[in-house]
């Protein structure tokens, strides 16, 4: 009996917010007395660490201009996962983050178009990568720039004090860590949590320049020497070959590696700027000074200098079932202008007159390029993602790169040039298919 | 509304009047009820199983129909293809050899189990407290056993550890070695699923009568021939019952290895492939005929299970 009342008690409230919900959703359209945006919005996020701390305080900000627009968020563990599931149902918030799934193409069905990409890439930058034909429907928000993280007393102990400039530099640098740091790994994959292996994909465009990713998707064999894909492929399998990296690839974790590269029995990890401030705090967590992470950029030139691609992180973006765009749109580009969450996280601004952060110091000394990837061309804007997906090679997925891993340490069968013909093979193959 | 109650008081009259000429052998209920009124105790579970089983399953075998990328409102129908894929692409099914590991395993489970079952069922000092340590297994979460492996396989871990205490010093890499990887797994879940086969073999042990085992003492039987003619034929059917789920269970294996290794180093299974091709690759529709293909594979197991041993057993004559 008290199941049932309180069953019945909270199928009630349901459809009681529901109604209010949907009132207050309608009362602003017709509305328009000069007040600006009210009602309800819903935001979803993948920041389950701060949603009840930092994204409330910005709740309470963001009110001080808004106070009729109340924000309600909801956090998911597997953001991607979930919500990808969830876009289908229709439900899934005013706010969010567009899933990394989302095609180009699909982004009219799910998303609003937040104006021209020309009239929004004059104040944003990374505006491409969430637009579809001249429309931009997500703005990132935040800006990472890529390379590798080090442990900079554990390289200085090697005698290596600058960036290496080549591959085999590089190599030479991760053996003198061996030697001379013996109970240090080199260099950790974090081959088991997988995604700490798709970091190295967003190394491309450091030697291609912005065109590195429409170049690859004219190649028939990308995994050819000379081309960018293998070189950035074929340095990951040199460091596993040469036995540089972990003992034990299969039982690493990431929680674990933060206090190893902090306490510097691990020398590097190729990673996006973003992970240098939690680095640091490992570091600092563990009775060692904020410093002793540095990060440099890929070990290779292009006209005598070093470059790193830069990109957004998530897009945020407004759904297309929202009923209360006003202020879904108001939320969004405080967000974006007001709340100061990039500079908060270490990222790049999302602002095209953006300051860079005190993390990338390292690259202005050093005279690091930016490298920001130019958009797919018109009519080609899946292509890519159709190649892989055909291919069943997850470029920006683990898969791949954990099979060759496995190749160079002699856990499967062959050696680089078997695994890199058998990539070559079937991505000529789904190109074709693909292509047409 | 009134008609219907009309109607079945008059049943009752006619009833009432037929039982007094031959008395009925049950008694209790007076009143017949409504014919329906089964019916409605049967709609929740019904539906909710049609709700979360059935239809779930049918928009299955629909997207195993169709090119669906898991997202697009549009589903393009393409007949057979994504089947004929299947059958064309030697690696999907490769990966089956990695179930052969689990059916060891699973086979090792079984006959552990129905040891520790028999041991336990007669009066072994401590029973109840083994029983509680083989059983307790089962009752934790899947992933927190994972984690607990992934650090009791790790170079350095507990095993080692344990290892090195008995001179071993040079062990091989559990997990990191692709020979050993599919056996370590293989071991983790048979740690973890006997308590189930063990409850289930004790169970029917315990409804043998106990005068059959009195009358073998008569007799002068031993433990084994005890266990032999009394005890092996007495649970022949929760045998057979164990050895289906065994063996549709190593098929369809997923948890450990997943949680454990993402199916890396060569211990990939064909659930994990399934979710890869769907969630990975945005290929639901694909993904949807493997899934239909496995269960069509588990399906004819069960059958010929069936066939091969038939239901005769579980009685003792």
């Amino acid at each position: 009996m008290t199941k049932r009342h309180i069953l019945g008690a909270t199928s009630a409230a349901a459809v009681a917010a529901l109604v209010l919900g949907a009132c207050s959703g309608g009362s602003d359209d017709g509305g328009g007395e000069g007040d600006g945006p009210s009602g309800t919005i819903t935001v979803l996020t993948n920041r389950t660490d701060i949603v009840d701390t930092v994204l409330e305080d910005y709740v309470a900000e963001f009110q001080k201009t808004y106070p009729a627009v109340d924000v309600e968020f909801e956090a998911l563990t597997d953001y991607e996962g979930d919500v990808t599931v969830r876009l289908n149902s229709g439900d899934y918030g005013d706010v969010l983050l567009i899933p990394n799934a989302v095609d180009p193409d699909q982004l009219a069905t799910f998303f609003e178009p937040l104006g021209s990409v020309d009239e929004l890439g004059e104040k944003y930058r990374f505006i491409h990568q969430r637009a579809f034909e001249g429309d931009a429907y997500g703005i990132a928000t935040f800006g990472t720039a890529m390379g590798y993280v080090l442990n900079k007393p554990v390289w200085e102990k090697a005698g290596i004090t600058e960036p290496p400039a080549t591959p085999e530099e590089f190599l030479d640098a991760l053996s003198a860590i061996k030697e001379t740091s013996p109970e240090a790994i080199p260099y950790y994959t974090n081959y088991a949590d997988g995604w700490p292996l798709s970091s190295w994909q967003s190394n491309q465009g450091t030697i291609d320049g912005p065109e590195g990713v429409n170049l690859r998707t004219e190649q028939n064999a990308p995994w050819t020497e000379g081309m960018e894909q293998y070189a950035i492929d074929s340095l990951l399998f040199d460091i596993v070959e040469a036995g540089l990296s972990e003992p034990d690839p299969t039982t690493t974790n990431w929680e674990e590696s933060k206090n190893l590269i902090g306490t510097g029995q691990v020398g590097t990890m190729v990673l996006g700027s973003w992970s240098v401030t939690q680095l640091q705090d490992a570091a600092e967590a563990a009775g060692k000074p904020r410093e002793d992470i540095g990060f440099w950029p890929m070990p290779w030139q292009t006209d005598g200098k070093f470059h790193s691609t830069v990109g957004g992180d998530y897009s945020i973006g407004i759904s297309k079932n929202s009923e209360n765009k006003e202020a879904a749109e108001a939320w969004l580009y405080w967000f974006l202008d007001e709340s100061g969450f990039a500079d908060s996280q270490g990222g790049l601004a999302p602002q095209v007159d953006g300051q860079s952060p005190a993390t990338l110091q390292d690259f202005e000394e050093f005279g690091v390029e930016e490298v920001e990837l130019a958009p797919a061309p018109e009519g080609e804007e899946s292509l890519l993602s159709d190649i892989y997906t055909a291919a069943e090679i997850d470029l920006s997925g683990d898969q791949y790169r954990r099979a060759f891993v496995d190749v160079a340490r002699g856990a499967a069968d062959g050696d680089k040039a078997s695994a890199f013909a058998d990539l070559n093979d079937r991505w000529a193959t789904a190109r074709a298919e693909v292509v047409g | 509304m009134a008609a219907v109650i009309n109607d079945a008081e008059a049943l009752d009259v006619v009833r009432a009047a037929r039982s007094q000429a031959r008395p009925r052998a049950t008694g209790g209920l007076g009143k017949g009820g409504w014919r329906i009124t089964p019916w409605l105790f049967l709609l929740a579970p019904v539906g909710l199983l049609a709700l979360f089983t059935y239809v779930p399953m049918a928009n299955m075998v629909w997207y195993s129909f169709t090119s669906w990328d898991g997202l697009d409102p549009v589903k393009e129908p393409v007949g057979w293809q994504n089947y004929v894929e299947i059958f064309t692409r030697p690696e999907i099914f490769r990966v089956f050899l990695v179930s052969l590991y689990y059916l060891g395993g699973a086979f090792i489970q079984l006959v552990l189990a129905l040891y520790f079952a028999t041991v336990l069922s007669f009066n072994t000092r401590f029973r109840t407290w083994f029983k509680g340590i083989i059983f307790f297994p089962y009752l934790i979460n899947g992933v927190a056993i994972g984690l607990v492996f992934l650090y009791f396989f790790r170079p350095g871990g507990t095993l080692d550890a344990v290892l090195a205490t008995f001179g071993l010093a040079d062990p091989p890499l559990w997990l990191g070695d692709p020979s050993l990887v599919n056996v370590s797994l293989a071991a983790t879940s048979v740690w973890r699923y006997m308590g189930l086969n063990f409850v289930l073999f004790l169970g029917a042990i315990q409804s043998i009568p106990n005068e059959q085992y009195e009358a073998a003492d008569l007799d002068g039987a031993n433990s084994w021939q005890k266990f032999r003619y009394i005890i092996a034929p007495g649970i022949q059917r929760i045998i057979g019952l164990s050895t289906v789920l065994a063996v549709s269970g190593a098929l369809s294996v997923f948890e450990m290895p997943f949680i454990m290794t993402g199916g890396s180093n060569g211990s990939s299974t064909f659930v994990i492939q399934t979710i890869n091709t769907a969630f990975t690759f945005s290929q639901v529709g694909l993904a949807s005929a493997m899934a239909v293909v496995l269960l069509i594979i588990v399906l004819v197991i069960a059958w010929l299970q069936r066939r091969l041993l038939p239901d005769n057993g579980g009685e003792l004559t």
